[in-house]
């Protein structure tokens, strides 16, 4: 029985665990958890995580919720190719330490971002006030520094020569930004390097096919115009990010 | 050379790495960084972690931060017992997972009382209103609520019959707001068997050395010079308020 895998490529976890999945050959059912038309909620999914986020994986009747807990159990597992995450130290180390710091670093800080630029107008009609996304883009403009002066250095990759699991939790992101329109590889040239690196790496093919959903994310309006699920979402999600 | 660790015991991640330390008798040296005297932001300390966060160590040549990659790092290194990271693969995926979610959630909430509650009206001066604590209280509510349901469930503890890293890092930030004077463990016995069952395998007295200036921490704060700390004024409320 192979894998399930329960996701929305619109969330920046799912990406990082269907692109690892699809680049070592790991297969999977891809089941498709729809977020904005509320299915988190049902009582469906409510079986499978009450903690109603995705990603979640299934391997037979054991059900792992956490991406970062998800490709790990999957690179170990499926005996990944070693650089993904080294089975040396120091190497290990380094992707743990990225793979920490970044769930209130730089996925916070770039989740903030995107609902503010994308989300809230939608949800509740007006614009994000001028401070609050301000104080938003500060920060995460810090989260990128350090991922640069920290993390990555002047190095290919953030643990070397070689992409690992702290890449592409990293990549998946970032790129949440660029779906908004709001290009932070612009005036980045080291981090547009590194993005180059990386997406030959996963693959162009693999990686535009991850990051479809979420470069369309202008077309949100219509969506909910078609499901007609905004008024049951608006105040969970409004919610979140007050 | 011995390993080098950088702690305040104030902070919850310091305590976790400094309890899982002695508890199998890892020799290092305690490098104390006074987080309220802000001593993380001196250029020798920034040497060892150049974002200026704790807990940090210095292994040789090789420096580490954060708490959970420390963690991960020193039971591989020193081979500590099968059971605080362990090599079955569902059941290590059940520590990740608990390591992964907490940070944005019994973290983030259980520092945010406490910054709440006493740092922030004492130190900085600034009244917090019982609105703001009341949804600040709520949100650790709900991470209270699925560490009992989620993560503890009917087990001894997390990851099933033996205490893990989980544990661990789940109590140090579980007692922060008890160092508020909240007392998160009345009216939750499922917790607080929890705690009692964790607070026995590490050792009694380690656990209360462990936690000694958080649980002071109300008389501290009374007895500090708050002038020192208003300089970081801007930075606290942007991430506590």
């Amino acid at each position: 029985m192979p894998l399930e895998l329960y996701l929305d490529l619109h969330s920046q976890p799912c990406r990082s665990v269907f692109i690892f999945a699809k680049k070592t050959g790991i297969p999977f059912d891809f089941k498709f958890v729809d977020l904005f038309s509320g299915q988190q909620y049902r009582d469906d999914f409510g079986k499978i995580s009450v903690v109603r986020k995705v990603p979640v994986m299934r391997d037979g009747d054991f059900i792992l919720t956490e991406s970062v807990a998800i490709l790990q159990y999957m690179a170990e597992k499926f005996g990944t190719l070693d650089h993904w995450y080294p089975a040396d130290l120091q190497k290990r180390a380094r992707v743990n330490e990225y793979l920490s710091w970044q769930h209130a670093a730089m996925r916070a800080h770039g989740s903030k971002v995107f609902w503010f630029r994308a989300m809230v107008p939608i949800l509740s009609g007006s614009e994000v006030p001028k401070e609050k996304m301000n104080s938003a883009m500060e920060d995460l403009t810090l989260s990128l520094k350090v991922f640069h002066e920290k993390f990555l250095e002047d190095k290919p990759f953030i643990i070397g020569e070689k992409i690992s699991l702290a890449d592409l939790v990293a990549i998946v992101e970032i790129m949440q930004l660029v779906g908004t329109g709001l290009d932070v590889f612009e005036n980045r040239p080291s981090l547009s390097a590194w993005r180059d690196r990386v997406k030959n790496e996963i693959g162009g093919a693999l990686f535009d096919e991850a990051h479809k959903a979420i470069m369309h994310v202008d077309s949100l309006p219509q969506t909910f115009e078609k499901n007609g699920m905004l008024e049951f979402i608006k105040p969970k999600f409004l919610k979140k990010f007050n | 050379m011995v390993l080098e660790m950088y702690l305040d015991l104030f902070s919850q991640p310091c305590r976790s790495v400094y309890i899982f330390a002695k508890n199998n008798n890892i020799p290092f040296d305690f490098k104390q960084i006074s987080l309220l005297g802000g001593e993380q932001y001196g250029e020798e300390f920034r040497k060892i972690n150049m974002i200026s966060k704790v807990p940090a160590i210095r292994d040789g040549d090789f420096c580490l931060g954060e708490s959970i990659a420390i963690l991960t790092y020193l039971a591989e290194k020193y081979k500590t017992a099968d059971h605080w990271y362990p090599s079955d693969l569902q059941k290590r995926a059940r520590v990740n997972e608990y390591l992964s979610w907490q940070h944005t959630a019994i973290r983030m909430h259980g520092s945010k009382i406490f910054w709440q509650k006493v740092m922030i009206p004492q130190v900085m001066g600034v009244e917090v209103s019982k609105d703001r604590l009341a949804g600040t209280l709520e949100d650790l509510e709900v991470s209270l609520k699925l560490i009992e349901e989620k993560f503890i469930e009917d087990k001894p503890f997390i990851a099933g019959e033996q205490i893990s890293l989980a544990d661990l890092v789940a109590i140090v930030e579980i007692m922060q707001p008890v160092g508020a004077g909240l007392d998160v463990f009345e009216g939750r016995p499922k917790l607080s068997a929890w705690r009692d069952r964790v607070q026995a395998e590490v050792g009694e007295e380690l656990f209360n050395e462990a936690h000694q200036m958080i649980l002071t921490s109300q008389e501290k704060v009374k007895n500090m010079d708050a002038s020192k700390m208003q300089v970081f004024k801007p930075k606290i409320m942007k991430m506590f308020f």
